[in-house]
């Protein structure tokens, strides 16, 4: 592709190849991906690029980066960051978490808090919502789960983009890899840590950013009310009409708090 | 040859409308729609037919295992095999199968036990990994379901054969103490099957272990493949494998009439037969699958023509007579290719000769019954099966020389002096 702004790269890190994506200029920012895998290259990530380095590494047992045996949990899985954070020296590094990606970060905070500069979470699994379920990915087809992920397809043109129409055989194995290292990670209890509130309060000093779809049908809104408690001095932003992928459905808006916060 | 009886033990008074409209699957429909009057009545006919096969001669009786769904009331298995361990006398108590991975080892291998002494050494446990709805019924982690089969295997052998106590730390079972007080009457441990829908995985690894290998109702031709898959594996392994190493499961319904016959066997494809067993997101979980078949599954499902065959019914609204025309124009289909056999005995049995040469198993399972069909209806299917199909196809055994497990030890037959395995099936023609 013809000025493509981001490409792929492989590193080893903690005793594996880590396959990432990065692009852009500046200060390097960690973008950890969700349950289904990174999504793609979107604007946010342009216009972020324009003022940081942006790291976005497959995790591993998500397609392109091999499975790591010892990984069974998402404190595992934040083990394996913190590691491959040292062994780059990126340490301390701004950091952005989307879903189970969220919680990998609040996890990683809640373990050592200075190994961020700043922390945004993007609607995080990771605790039991007060009221309502986090979305059962485990039962759904991934298509069905993608569907429910906006508040409203046709107002989110790059949802379109992305994962309108059929999917290839290469997008449904990519999901499948995606959709088993999940469930490796967090098929019981269903994508949050019991005690996890608890450990969110040793997340001190470390500025942090949730921001959350009011309308949120994959982990509900009462969440962010958890996450925001736990984590002092955290700072909420909502948006109405809006379901788990503020990212695309609210990218304006999304991308001026980003800009913002990491000011 | 070794010949069994099997069910699934349906319960079958769910419309077909139902379950239609529950995206052609019968995992998913709603419990209040059962009755346990029903239920309770349909255990005990059940239980009845097993004791009624072993009076007729069936050398086996066939049970299964699945949760949640009323396409089985198998869910507690081995609870109906430690009745039919007691209130039968002779015929063998055929598991297929316990799932593994959804089990616990321990609690199973004193529970096998149990049925095998009751029963005075007449079980023959099975392994699955259980379908991937079983995952979601029994909330077990679908993406190590491979892994802890295996542990659980292993440890279940060791379980009756290692002397106690000890300790198992794996790394999906954890126990302190091991040390059972219920142990199988057959030593070192009883013959173990391995049923299955022919994945090359399980087929290789049942060849390894020298267990026979049953063959569930599938399509004719991958089966001949997976017996020589099977004979292959083992001629790696330095055996020769033979007709013991291989059952198959047969659709077959007999009646007095042609006519009443293929009525009565229209219940294999009621709501969709097994094709209606759980919808694609319940039948393959995440990570059920193994990396290769998972390609397979991707290509299957994104191509145009397969893919909406197999999530035909899952999205969107469901147009119930369409789909009954469709399961109508299936059920000519399977009564052509032989999926389903049915017929007076006499028809029947010429069938069953078809597949006995070109399978050549040892093993031969007559799968009687599923949909709506009458307690009488059932008990004259089994009557004539027994007194007139059963004897018929002893003399052919006989004929093409296929003996059973219990006749040939599997796993004993040398290899050929010239190191190359015999061929296992015969020539591959319509049943």
């Amino acid at each position: 592709m013809a000025n493509q702004e981001w490409r792929e790269e492989t590193v080893r890190v903690a005793g594996t190849d880590l396959v990432y994506i990065t692009g852009g200029t500046g200060a390097p920012v960690l973008v950890l991906h969700e349950e289904l895998g990174h999504p793609g290259w979107l604007r946010w990530h342009s216009e972020l690029a324009r003022t940081r380095t942006v790291i976005i590494p497959h995790h591993p047992g998500f397609g392109k980066t091999p499975r790591v045996e010892s990984v069974r949990n998402v404190r595992d899985l934040g083990n394996f960051y913190t590691k491959a954070l040292r062994e780059r020296s990126l340490r301390p590094v701004e950091v952005i978490g989307f879903s189970l990606g969220g919680w990998i970060a609040a996890d990683m905070a809640a373990s050592d808090p200075s190994q961020f500069q700043k922390m945004v979470l993007v609607a995080p699994t990771g605790v039991k919502p007060p009221q309502g379920d986090i979305m059962d990915l485990f039962i759904l087809t991934a298509k069905a789960y993608l569907d429910a992920s906006v508040q409203d397809i046709q107002s989110a043109p790059e949802f379109a983009k992305l994962y309108g129409g059929e999917p290839t055989p290469e997008q449904f194995e990519a999901w499948e890899d995606a959709r088993a290292e999940s469930a490796r990670l967090a098929w019981v209890p269903y994508m949050f840590y019991p005690n996890f509130a608890s450990l969110l309060e040793n997340v001190v000093g470390l500025p942090t950013l949730l921001v959350w779809g009011k309308q949120d049908q994959i982990v509900p809104f009462s969440a962010a009310e958890v996450y925001k408690k736990s984590i002092s001095g955290a700072e909420l932003v909502a948006f109405d009409n809006c379901g788990h992928r503020p990212e695309v459905e609210k990218q304006a808006e999304f991308s001026q708090h980003l800009q913002r916060f990491l000011a | 040859m070794h010949i069994m009886s099997f069910s699934e033990r349906a319960y079958i008074d769910v419309p077909e409308d139902l379950i239609i409209e529950n995206g052609s699957s019968y995992f998913g429909i709603p419990n209040t729609n059962f009755d346990a009057k029903i239920g309770s009545r349909l255990m005990n006919e059940y239980l009845d037919e097993r004791v009624y096969a072993e009076e007729l001669g069936f050398d086996g009786v066939m049970l299964n295992e699945h949760h949640q769904t009323p396409f089985c009331g198998g869910s507690v298995m081995d609870v109906e095999a430690a009745i039919l361990a007691r209130i039968t006398k002779r015929v063998k108590i055929v598991l297929l199968g316990n799932p593994l991975p959804v089990a616990d080892p321990l609690r199973l291998a004193e529970e096998l036990a149990t049925i095998d002494m009751i029963s005075g050494g007449r079980l023959v446990p099975g392994w699955v990994r259980g379908a991937g709805s079983e995952s979601i019924a029994n909330n077990t982690n679908p993406a190590f379901n491979r892994e802890r089969f295996n542990e659980a295997h292993d440890f279940i052998i060791d379980a009756w054969t290692k002397p106690g106590p000890w300790r198992h730390e794996g790394k999906h079972y954890n126990y302190r103490y091991v040390n059972p007080w219920a142990l199988p009457l057959q030593k070192p441990v009883p013959q173990m099957w391995i049923p299955g829908i022919i994945s090359p995985e399980t087929v290789i690894w049942s060849a390894r272990h020298r267990y026979p290998y049953v063959a569930l109702g599938t399509n004719l031709e991958p089966t001949v493949e997976m017996v020589n898959l099977y004979a292959d594996v083992a001629a790696q392994e330095g055996y020769q494998a033979g007709p013991e190493n291989f059952g198959y499961l047969q659709n077959v319904c007999v009646a007095e009439t042609e006519e009443k016959a293929r009525e009565l066997a229209k219940g294999f494809v009621y709501g969709g037969g097994f094709g209606s067993f759980a919808r694609a997101e319940w039948m393959f979980p995440p990570g059920y699958n193994s990396k290769e078949a998972t390609k397979r599954l991707a290509k299957a499902m994104t191509d145009p023509r397969t893919g909406t065959e197999i999530i035909r019914f899952s999205q969107g609204k469901v147009d119930v007579e369409e789909i009954k025309r469709s399961i109508d124009k299936n059920y000519q289909d399977v009564l052509t290719s032989g999926l389903v056999i049915a017929g007076t005995p006499e028809t029947v049995i010429k069938r069953i000769r078809v597949m006995l040469e070109t399978l050549r198993p040892g093993i031969f399972g007559t799968w009687y019954h599923h949909g709506p069909m009458s307690f009488e209806d059932r008990k004259t299917c089994l009557r004539l099966l027994g007194t007139e199909v059963l004897p018929a196809m002893r003399e052919i055994a006989k004929e093409l020389g296929l003996p059973g497990p219990f006749e040939v030890k599997p796993g004993s037959r040398p290899l050929p002096a010239s190191g190359k395995r015999d061929s296992v099936v015969g020539a591959l023609k319509a049943a």
